[in-house]
């Protein structure tokens, strides 16, 4: 099981901003072990983000991505208190979810 | 208080309807389709083809935030703004990585069309922002020098 996010979402102005930060390997598919062997890609596909359940962001993520990604996003209308949720899915059909309050 | 209430009940069903559609998937299949498409294309033409933004015009209304030397192309930060009104995807593109398209991001309501990430890059290259906006395409570029090994670019 993968490790948990870090997610920060601090309200300003009536804007949430919001940063997440995924603990993944993101392996590209093209780089090659110390045998030469060819490491096969292992990389998160998608990325979904919800404001109390409503989805606000999908995101959707190739090989191109750093290791241990960071997403940053803006969100309107929300109120510290409300629930920010992340969801990533990887190409191994892996998942995991993790939740902020707004503050 | 009648004519406030009004609204909120407007309010809410249209969050609702929002929330309706993309539980059922109406939104999501073709585009999932098309998507996996895009993240194979390997030449500019072909990516903007895959995203269904052939053609899209030139805008100085998205704005790419990104060092213009990066030292590590394993990590580049890289922030894409749009100002255009009612934007509804906005995807990065590396132009000489493999594969061009880093990642796309599709704006729902509530959310700001304003995203960062950090991308990998092989080497010196332009970036590419697409924003779909009330059903058109536009693109910007900046260009980024990548100083692998600190060798200079």
């Amino acid at each position: 099981m993968a490790d948990p996010m870090k997610i920060r979402a601090s309200l300003r102005d009536g804007v949430v901003d919001v940063r997440v930060l995924m603990a993944h390997e993101m392996e590209t598919g093209q780089r090659k072990d110390a045998s030469g062997n060819l490491v096969p890609a292992w990389h998160i596909t998608e990325v979904t983000a919800t404001l109390n359940g409503t989805p606000v962001l999908k995101v959707q993520w190739g090989p191109a991505i750093s290791k241990n990604p960071y997403l940053s996003f803006k969100v309107r209308g929300a109120k510290a208190g409300d629930t920010i949720s992340v969801t990533w899915t990887d190409n191994k059909g892996d998942k995991r979810t993790d939740e902020a309050k707004v503050s | 208080m009648k004519p406030q209430r009004r609204m909120a009940l407007h309010a809410t069903g249209a969050v609702g309807l929002a929330a309706a559609l993309t539980s059922l998937g109406l939104l999501t299949p073709g585009q999932a389709l098309a998507q996996s498409k895009a993240f194979q294309a390997k030449t500019l033409a072909d990516t903007l083809a895959a995203l269904g933004a052939t053609g899209a015009a030139d805008s100085r209304d998205i704005v790419i935030t990104a060092p213009d030397i990066a030292e590590n192309g394993a990590v580049v930060p890289i922030a894409v703004r749009s100002n255009l009104a009612k934007t509804e995807m906005i995807a990065l593109l590396v132009e000489k990585n493999p594969a061009l398209l880093a990642g796309s991001y599709e704006i729902l309501a509530g959310a700001e069309p304003d995203v960062s990430m950090r991308v990998k890059m092989g080497q010196s290259s332009d970036v590419f922002a697409v924003v779909k906006a009330d059903g058109k395409f536009f693109i910007t570029r900046k260009e980024v020098k990548v100083t692998l090994g600190g060798c200079g670019g």
